[in-house]
Order: C-alpha cells, then sequence, then structure tokens
C-alpha cells in the first residue's frame, strides 16, 4: 500500500513538472496565434480566443525572415557538414594511426575544452577583418569548421574499431583515404549522425559570434533577426513570438526526431571521462 | 596498421589531422594566443584603421579595470548567476533524474524528452518569450504566483529580482541536459549495491546517503564543472531581456566584455576582460578537480 502510494506522489510530481516545464513553450504558440494585442490581455490567456496566422504571414512578407531562415539553415547545414568531414578524419587518426607525440597533442586539444570561445573572439574578429571575411557567410563558417569535441567525440568511437578490419583492406590493396571514405565512416556512422546532430543544433542557436560578425542584415541568422527585432517591436507580443517559434521550431523537430542520437552522445561524453 | 612501417603510417595520420588541426590551430589557438597579446595593448576603434597607432601599454588594461567599479559589479553579477544558478541547475537536475529514474515510473522515455525539450530551444527566442512571461502587469508567472497570494513582482525591472529571474530561465533551459548525464550515472550503478544496503537493513535515505551519491560523485563532478564553464559564460539573456540593467544588475563579464571590445571597440581593454574570465573558469575547475581527488583517496 505505502508503495502504491509513493508511485503515485512520483508521477504527481512528474506530471506537475512536465507542466511548467512546457508552459513557456506553450504560451508561445499559443501567443503567436492569437489576434494582435491578445497577449497582453489582463489576467494573460493561454488559449487564443480565434487563432490567426497573420503574424507569421507579417514575418515573411513584412519583415523578411524568409532570408534570415534560408541563413539559418544555410550556414547550420554547410558548418555540419564541414566539420563533419574534417572531425571524422582527425578523429579516426587520432584513434587508429600511431606516430611519436600523439597522445600528448591529443591532451593539448582536451585541455583547450577550459578556454571559454570569447577569449579568442576579438583577435579572431581581428584576423577575419584582415582577410575581408567579416560581414560575410564565411566569418560564420570558418570558426565552427573543426572543433575539438567532435575529433573526441569521434575518436572515442573509431577507437572501437578493430585493426583486423583495418588490414584486410589494406592488405586488398585500398589506399587509406578509401578506407577511411568507405569503410571507417560507415563504421562510424552512428557517432556521426550524433555529431552532426549537436553541430546543426549549436551552430543554428548560436547567437554571440554571428552577432559579432554579421552587420548586414540580409545575412542576418534567424537569433541575430529575432534579437533585432526584439528591440524595435517589444510592444508587438504576438508577432515576436511568431518570430520566436519560427527560430524554436526546426531545430526541435530536429531534436525529436534524432533525439535516440543526440541522448546518446551526451552520455557517451558525459559518463566515459 | 601494425605490420605497416612507422614512417608511413605517421605521414598517413598527418594526413588525416592536418586540416582539423591546421583550423583550429588558425581560428582558436592563434587567436588566444593573439588575445593575451592584444590585453597589454591600447587597441581601440583609432587603431582598427591604422593598426600601427596601437602601443604595448603593459598591465595598463588590468590597471583600469581593477580600478573601474563595472568590472566589479560586473564580476560579481557573474560569480552570483553562477554559484547560485549553478548549484541550482546541478540540484534540480538531480531531483528530476531520481524521479525519471525512479521504480515503477511509467512513459519514462516521455517525462525524459519534456524535460529535455527547453535546452535545444534557441537562448535568444525563450528569452524574448520570457521577457513577456515575466511582464509585471499581464505576465504568466506574475498570474501564477497570484493564484498562490503572492503580489505581483516587476521582474525584470527592479534591480533585485532581475538577476533571479534570469537564474530561474536558466534553471528551466539548462536542467534537462544534466538530467539525461544523471540518468545515465544513475542507470550504471550496479543493482547489487543497492540490494545489499537492504540486506544491511538501510533504509531508503540511507541507500541514497551510502550508495547512491558517492557512486554518483564523477557524474557529479562532470555536470558541475561543465555547468559552471557554461555559466560564466553568461551573455545572451541579459543581452536579449535587460541590456545588463536596471542599474547594472545583471551585467555580465562577457556583456562587458563584448560593449568594450565590439560596441565601443576599445579591444586592448575588451581582450583583458576576456582573460580575467579565462583567469576565473581556470581557478574554478582547478579547484573543483582538486576537491575531486582528495575525496577520490578515502
Amino acid at each position: 500500500m505505502r508503495r502504491r502510494v509513493q508511485t503515485f506522489a512520483v508521477h504527481g510530481v512528474l506530471v506537475v513538472a512536465a507542466a511548467l516545464t512546457v508552459l513557456p513553450l506553450v504560451w508561445m504558440v499559443a501567443a503567436s496565434l492569437m489576434p494582435t494585442g491578445e497577449a497582453s490581455a489582463v489576467p494573460p490567456r493561454l488559449v487564443p480566443s480565434a487563432a490567426t496566422l497573420d503574424h507569421y504571414r507579417a514575418l515573411f512578407a513584412r519583415l523578411h525572415l524568409t532570408r534570415a531562415l534560408l541563413n539559418s539553415a544555410g550556414l547550420a547545414t554547410a558548418v555540419t557538414l564541414v566539420s563533419l568531414f574534417l572531425n571524422s578524419m582527425a578523429g579516426y587518426g587520432f584513434a587508429k594511426f600511431r606516430f611519436a607525440g600523439r597522445d600528448r597533442l591529443f591532451r593539448v586539444l582536451l585541455g583547450a575544452l577550459v578556454i571559454p570561445a570569447q577569449v579568442a573572439m576579438l583577435p579572431l574578429f581581428l584576423i577575419l577583418r584582415a582577410l575581408g571575411a567579416i560581414d560575410t557567410y564565411w566569418a560564420v563558417v570558418v570558426p565552427g569548421m573543426a572543433s575539438v569535441f567532435g575529433i573526441f567525440l569521434v575518436r572515442q568511437y573509431a577507437l572501437g574499431i578493430p585493426d583486423s578490419v583495418l588490414d584486410a583492406a589494406r592488405v586488398d590493396g585500398a589506399g587509406e583515404f578509401r578506407i577511411y571514405r568507405s569503410l571507417v565512416l560507415f563504421l562510424c556512422a552512428p557517432v556521426l549522425i550524433t555529431l552532426a546532430v549537436f553541430t546543426f543544433m549549436g551552430t543554428w542557436n548560436d547567437f554571440m559570434w554571428p552577432l559579432i560578425v554579421l552587420a548586414d542584415d540580409r545575412l542576418y541568422t534567424l537569433p541575430v533577426a529575432l534579437a533585432n527585432l526584439a528591440g524595435e517591436h517589444v510592444q508587438d507580443t504576438e508577432l515576436m513570438m511568431a518570430g520566436a517559434v519560427l527560430t524554436v521550431l526546426p531545430v526541435m523537430l530536429l531534436f525529436v526526431f534524432l533525439q535516440r542520437y543526440y541522448v546518446a552522445g551526451i552520455m557517451s561524453g558525459g559518463v566515459k571521462e | 596498421m601494425r605490420r605497416g612501417p612507422e614512417g608511413a603510417q605517421a605521414r598517413a595520420a598527418w594526413y588525416f589531422l592536418a586540416p582539423a588541426l591546421l583550423l583550429i590551430g588558425l581560428f582558436f589557438f592563434l587567436p588566444v594566443g593573439a588575445s593575451l597579446l592584444l590585453s597589454i595593448t591600447d587597441f581601440d576603434i583609432y587603431a582598427l584603421g591604422d593598426s600601427s597607432l596601437a602601443r604595448f601599454v603593459g598591465l595598463r588594461n588590468y590597471g583600469n579595470l581593477v580600478h573601474n567599479p563595472t568590472f566589479w559589479t560586473a564580476i560579481k553579477n557573474t560569480f552570483y548567476f553562477a554559484l547560485v544558478g549553478g548549484p541550482l541547475t546541478v540540484a534540480v537536475s538531480l531531483g528530476a533524474a531520481l524521479l525519471v529514474n525512479a521504480r515503477a515510473v511509467r512513459l519514462r522515455g516521455v517525462f525524459r524528452t519534456v524535460y529535455f525539450t527547453p535546452f535545444v530551444t534557441s537562448l535568444v527566442a525563450i528569452a524574448v518569450v520570457w521577457r513577456y512571461l515575466y511582464h509585471p502587469r499581464h505576465g504568466l508567472l506574475n498570474l501564477l504566483l497570484g493564484l498562490a497570494g503572492i503580489h505581483p513582482i516587476d521582474w525584470l525591472g527592479d534591480p533585485r529580482w532581475a538577476m533571479p529571474a534570469i537564474i530561474l530561465l536558466a534553471v528551466w533551459k539548462n536542467f534537462g541536459f544534466n538530467m539525461v548525464i544523471f540518468i545515465a550515472g544513475l542507470q550504471s550503478i550496479p543493482e547489487r549495491l543497492y540490494e545489499a544496503a537492504r540486506m544491511d537493513g538501510a533504509s531508503g535515505w540511507q541507500q541514497f546517503r551510502r550508495v547512491t551519491l558517492p557512486m554518483l560523485a564523477p557524474t557529479f563532478l562532470f555536470v558541475a564543472v561543465v555547468t559552471m564553464i557554461g555559466y560564466f559564460q553568461l551573455f545572451a539573456e541579459p543581452y536579449v531581456m535587460t541590456q545588463g540593467g536596471p542599474a547594472n544588475s545583471t551585467l555580465s563579464v562577457v556583456l562587458l566584455m563584448y560593449e568594450e571590445g565590439f560596441r565601443w571597440w576599445n579591444m586592448g581593454y575588451g581582450a583583458a576582460v576576456a582573460f580575467v574570465l579565462f583567469a576565473i573558469i581556470l581557478l574554478l575547475t582547478l579547484v573543483q578537480l582538486r576537491l575531486r581527488a582528495r575525496e577520490a583517496i578515502p
């Protein structure tokens, strides 16, 4: 009997906590569908009196967020593809080849994880400015093309590839790059999907760096465009919520569909320390 | 590759490593080193036009920082956020993990997904949303508190409440991430330890104290370090919600660096701010690792 009460109580707390967790997101979606002014009604309401898509139309027609949406999607895709390629090569290199200084080099890279990215930002800005890359898409893509975290994740996974498989391919006369391309990438597919989800979400949601290097509003990513709108349209609650939904929804869908890989990645990074 | 000659192996390795290492070296290690140099110059908006105008000034930027009350406000606020918000987030994460992982819980996966969802959202979008939730008159939060008989609070307009408001948002957004790591840690504790404890007559609380917590220690350390490093980099929340106000009560170190470096183009001064941040993070990480090392030796 006591056990039954306990189980019931646990479920009660879980449900209340879940409701509180989704409440801000539910309100965001509801407010984005409300007629102008209704989101600021007193007392606040959770359900639109009449749902309307006007604010979404305004975002695309009047505020040109289509461009920002495409920028975000394009940049996140580019960074994801390039970094997946380079990080998987390096991760495989660290895992499966022996050379002088390998372990020390790897430790130096891991040590760099404690350096906050902001420390590099000011000189990085000057370097990219000297290269003429500031206020271009390049400035957003370049710093994300390779990452210590990505190399680490792939290396941990590639350690599990048996040497005998690679050696067999070599005996068959396959070149090193061919082995990487047609064998290693295939064997590492699960961790590569994990890394792809991480990188895509990270780039999509990144704010500070795009804010710094993009001045032309035609190049803005969604978070930068949204922060900019938030300054100009403080009173248009419903419009801002539509913008927030547009920014949040794509990655959230991605997460829901690929969460198995995403969660697996967090666990492998966190527990194997 | 064991049979191949060492030289060929090393050559192939570098061929795989070179592109990524070159990029990380050029666009991370080089700027980090350059940042230290930049922090001992007076690089400003004029130097941005003609870099020969920048001069080495030794430790003057650091000296100016120490005598700048705004810097100390930013330091104080950032510690407030990290040292209150960090432990709070870890505690909520652990609580959520214990609940989700409790015996006989149904729909475990659904709860886990729901709690994790805030973590994948864009911080900017969420900060925009919460700015309205925190509205003193028509915000949802004050409505909920009103039901409990609490008077409306001007969350983002009152210097005493602005930082707690940002902490609450951060806890909400981040607890799901740590929770997933805690769940993995909990599931790696062998069931026989609990069985042995029960045979010795240990109560639920004693099992938690004597088995769960010690076995979870490595996970705890990892979560604490990662959360803390992240929280010291507070930026988007105050940038979007309060612009560091009211009365500088939410001005963070990174926001100060951004303002100095990229708004007023005092890049030498901004670099000094960035290095102070680095020093703090490094120091606290070492302290936490040291504490852990001491615990490991019984």
